[in-house]
């Protein structure tokens, strides 16, 4: 779309936006507890969660559509905090897409630029919907479109008002999987083009990571890590970020020393290494990570360099995936043990004696915590989806 | 702001409030120490629910609101759920022309309802009296059956009916023990609005009743003269009892519905 | 419009296999009920039509006519009741829209917000619909009384010189279009709370996503998508408020200044026994309706009512 250069009311390039110190309660729970966060303009930035997380609330009190307990909001440096939704210049792509059942998709698009009273309306929509390859159906309705189709109107209805930030409420949730990729790599296109600022909601880790500049993880009302997607999966701080990206392997112990830069670790059944530069704790109680990739798998017990090596432990079952094999070992004392390998042909079976190893290198310390439970958090889902 | 958001309540509470003044209005003055009308009050008694019988005519109209709504609740809802059944599970000729024969007495007046009916009686010389009102109640019940009963049908899975006929289910074990159990609900709520309408219509009635009195004829006719504070106690037992019923079957339901966590 | 060589149309209605079954066993099903309604909805009207043509007999009683085609009954009684015909129309009109006033409001604190609240949501409709559990003629006659020249609401109107000394209600078109709405609201209300019960909330924040504020999200959105129970409601008060007789009649709520179409019908066939004047009443009064049924549902845009 051609960047005009006036006219237009609100932004031409994205907003910075604020969120500072942000609660939002609700009867009996806290859906967004103490909430700081500071989006850059004109980048992609996803939050990550499980549902429950606050992260649609989030998304919400940032539309103007909730109303936040305590905090506020500043886009472009403006606090929006008590204005209306429709006095911001924010956009959203509801989840349900929410097209206007009663109007033509070109009706859709121009809605609010209509609302706005800005001039040839029609003209802009047409194209916005040109920017997602649907001006040719601009006359339908929306139930004549497909779920797809439905999407980019969704996205050509909020990205013609060019907001300063634009939301997206887990826009693809909708779509089946191969639809999906596609649509992330338009969606992707498309930020890039119009330079606008994205706040994208999902619960998708997947989706997450390929898409966003910055993804923020988000558990029970606050943000648990945040930072370029390959920075949070290799250095998890918190459990919840280790097994909710991804998988890890984790074992519980204690502090018992140091040498050199690194912390040695006492768990029930052995004693681990962690790169004190990787562990968020330096004494006590700690908990050692490491990604199931990042393990090799012997059948002899392997003499390495700067390897933290365990076991003997045996296999209690393989999974066959086609590009990796996915092992389950246990070790005695230090439990079930998860491996991603590459599939180089030789495949160990179940019930073979194995060792492990890892490059001390790749573990990471984390404080220690309770495991996480995903579902005490769905009930809380329902009574935060509609008001 | 805060006055905003009140608004709305006080407005829908006061249409409330507004819709059950005359309801009260009725309740209390059965309650009434009333001597020759009932239109001042004069103290509360319990003789006029004691002594219903005693006013002239009154219990017999009821009576004969009672038999009239029941026969013809009867018919109506075995032909509209018939018709229901049809209308949703199979495809026939004439079909739009049947759903407007169906649609028109619910869009036509009253009066041109019951005109039309006395006339037709006039000429096939039949004699006014309660099979003449009950013909007619049938005929107007039959819509408002199919309307309610048609969303039960149309909701209603055909998968289970072919399920029952997969497991050896004979056509006619399918029905009894399939289809009606699921649409009595629909039938129920059927039969209760027909025995309703049937129960209150005066404008047919009055057209088609001859020397017969129905409870809403007494009434009107009575209208003219005062009524008697024994009619206010029938019209508020009617009342009381029907309150009662949809309040367990509306509140029930509710209850129900929060238990298994439905939120819609 | 440019549909081009992309298009895929809506697709069609696919037909379950178990629709189609013999035909023979609908119409065993239809049959009864739809000759019922020949029988007793199409011949009277039939016979009300051959009615509204006929003659007085030379020499014979009153209430005694024959077959003919005396077309003259329609010009005399427009010109008898023509004001009565006006009249019903009007008073039926703005109970209407009192009504729709009173109910839409209602139904959408019923249907909207009460929806987290389906206890209360529940007992509301019980208290919608509870006039329906009440004589419709005693709950007349209760205004009537409420309303009436010695009550309490005219005396507190003319304390309050809301009402000069020598004012009546009761009797006046104001109190009769006054109870045509009040009777009427439950019919315009329900219709109006299936539909708002049912409003897409999401469709309401989106219209204020979208720069629409309250007042232009409750024309643009929320009208539009509650339109058929708007057009329901309207057509299920104003039908029976149009040829209503009681609450016009002098024993309700009106007077003889008063009297609408469905009291001229009444006293032309059962008390003057004018069988062919009634019958031409009814005829133009059925007529009017559709006629303005049909252009109403026609600009409405909404064709699906069954």
């Amino acid at each position: 779309m051609a960047n005009e250069p006036s006219g237009r009311g609100f932004a031409q390039s994205g907003a910075d936006l604020e969120l500072v110190h942000v609660t939002k309660s609700f009867p009996g729970f806290t859906a967004v507890d103490d909430l700081s966060l500071t989006i850059p303009a004109g980048s992609f930035f996803a939050l990550l969660g499980p549902s429950g997380c606050g992260k649609t609330t989030t998304l919400r009190l940032i539309a103007g559509l909730e109303e936040p307990t305590a905090g506020k909001i500043l886009v472009g440096g403006k606090d929006i905090t008590n204005t209306k939704a429709y006095q911001r210049p924010v956009n959203t792509v509801f989840q349900s897409y929410a097209l206007f059942p009663h109007m033509t998709i070109l009706e859709n698009v121009a809605f609010g630029l209509k609302r706005r009273k800005i001039a040839e309306p029609l003209k802009l929509a047409h194209e916005a919907l040109a920017l997602v390859e649907l001006d040719h159906l601009a006359q339908r309705k929306p139930q004549q479109l497909s779920g797809g189709q439905q999407q980019r109107v969704a996205l050509a209805r909020a990205v013609v008002n060019r907001p300063a930030l634009l939301l997206l409420d887990e826009p693809l949730g909708a779509l089946d999987l191969k639809l999906r990729r596609q649509m992330q790599i338009e969606l992707k296109a498309i930020q890039s083009e119009v330079g606008l600022t994205f706040l994208h909601v999902t619960h998708d880790q997947e989706e997450a990571m390929t898409m966003a500049d910055t993804v923020a993880v988000m558990n029970k009302g606050k943000i648990e890590q945040m930072g370029a997607p390959a920075e949070l999966y290799e250095l998890p701080h918190t459990r919840f970020v280790a097994t909710f990206l991804g998988q890890s392997n984790l074992f519980d112990g204690q502090v018992t020393g140091t040498e050199g830069d690194t912390l040695v670790v006492s768990v029930p059944g052995a004693t681990l290494h962690v790169s004190a530069a990787r562990s968020q704790v330096s004494a006590g109680a700690i908990t050692v990570g490491v990604r199931p990739e990042k393990l090799e798998i012997h059948r002899e017990s392997p003499k390495a360099a700067g390897r933290q090596v365990v076991g003997p432990g045996r296999v209690i079952d393989t999974s066959f995936a086609g590009v990796s094999t996915q092992y389950v070992v246990t070790v005695p004392e230090l439990g079930d043990i998860t491996v991603f390998e590459q599939n180089d042909g030789d495949i160990v079976a179940v019930g073979e004696e194995v060792w492990l190893s890892w490059s001390i290198g790749h573990a990471f310390g984390l404080p220690i915590e309770a495991p996480f439970d995903e579902t005490d958090l769905s009930t809380r889902a329902l009574a935060t989806a509609v008001q | 702001m805060k006055l905003g958001k009140w608004l709305l309540p006080t407005y829908a509470i006061l249409a409330l409030v507004y819709l059950l003044v005359p309801i009260v209005y009725t309740i209390a003055f059965s309650f009434n120490d009333s001597q020759r009308t009932n239109i001042i009050w004069n103290g509360f008694t319990w003789n006029n629910w004691l002594t219903v019988c005693e006013a002239q005519g009154v219990c017999e109209a009821f009576g004969n609101s009672i038999f009239i709504a029941s026969i013809s609740t009867l018919v109506a809802t075995v032909l509209g759920t018939a018709i229901s059944i049809a209308l949703v599970r199979y495809r026939f000729k004439f079909r739009s022309a049947m759903t407007l024969l169906l649609f028109m007495p619910m869009a036509t007046p009253e009066v041109v309802l019951g005109a039309g009916l006395a006339s037709q009686f006039l000429a096939a010389g039949m004699p006014k009296g309660i099979t003449t009102v009950i013909l007619a109640h049938i005929m107007f019940c039959i819509s408002f059956v199919v309307v309610t009963v048609r969303a039960r049908v149309a909701s209603l899975d055909p998968k289970l009916e072919e399920a029952g006929r997969d497991l050896y289910g004979s056509p006619s074990q399918v029905w009894w023990r399939i289809t009606f159990p699921l649409l009595l609900p629909g039938i129920v709520a059927a039969a209760l609005l027909s025995f309703a309408l049937s129960f209150d219509d005066f404008i047919i009635t009055n057209f088609n009743r001859g020397a017969v009195d129905t409870f809403p004829s007494y009434v009107y006719t009575a209208a003219a003269r005062g009524i008697p504070a024994e009619a206010n106690v029938i019209a508020s037992g009617v009342f009381l009892l029907a309150i009662a019923m949809v309040l367990v079957a509306q509140i029930g339901g509710a209850i129900r519905r929060k238990k298994l966590g439905i939120t819609t | 419009m440019a549909i081009g060589a992309f298009s895929h149309g809506p697709s069609g209605v696919t037909t379950d296999a178990t629709v189609q079954r013999s035909s023979r066993i609908a119409w065993l099903l239809l049959l009864p009920g739809i000759a019922y309604l020949i029988l007793f909805f199409l011949v009277p009207l039939a016979s009300l039509v051959m009615t509204s043509f006929q003659e007085t007999i030379p020499g014979g009683f009153i209430g005694e006519y024959q077959n003919a085609f005396r077309w003259e009954n329609y010009v005399e009684v427009l010109g008898l009741y023509g004001e009565h015909t006006m009249r019903s129309f009007l008073y039926a009109a703005t109970a209407t829209i009192i009504a729709l006033i009173i109910g839409y409001p209602l139904a959408y604190f019923i249907g909207v917000k009460l929806r987290r609240f389906p206890l209360l949501q529940s007992l509301a409709l019980v208290l919608v619909i509870a006039p329906f559990f009440i004589s419709f003629l005693l709950r007349t006659l209760a205004w009537k009384q409420i309303l009436a020249d010695e009550g309490f609401v005219v005396a507190t109107m003319k304390t309050l010189q809301l009402l000069p000394d020598d004012a009546h209600i009761t009797g006046t078109a104001i109190s009769v279009v006054f109870g045509l709405a009040y009777n009427f609201i439950p019919f315009m209300t329900l219709p109006l709370y299936t539909t708002l019960e049912r409003l897409d909330l999401r469709l309401v924040e989106a219209g204020s996503d979208l720069y629409a504020n309250p007042f232009t999200t409750f024309v643009k959105v929320t009208v539009p998508l509650t339109m058929p129970g708007i057009i329901s409601g309207t057509l299920l008060t104003f039908i029976p408020a149009a040829g209503d007789y009681v609450n016009a009649s002098a024993n309700f709520l009106g007077s003889t200044s008063t009297a609408m179409i469905g009291n001229v019908i009444e006293s032309n066939f059962l008390v003057l026994q004018n069988f062919p004047h009634a019958a031409s009443m009814s005829l133009i009064l059925m007529s009017a309706i559709l006629v303005l049924v049909a252009t109403y549902v026609k600009k409405s845009g909404t064709e699906d009512l069954l």
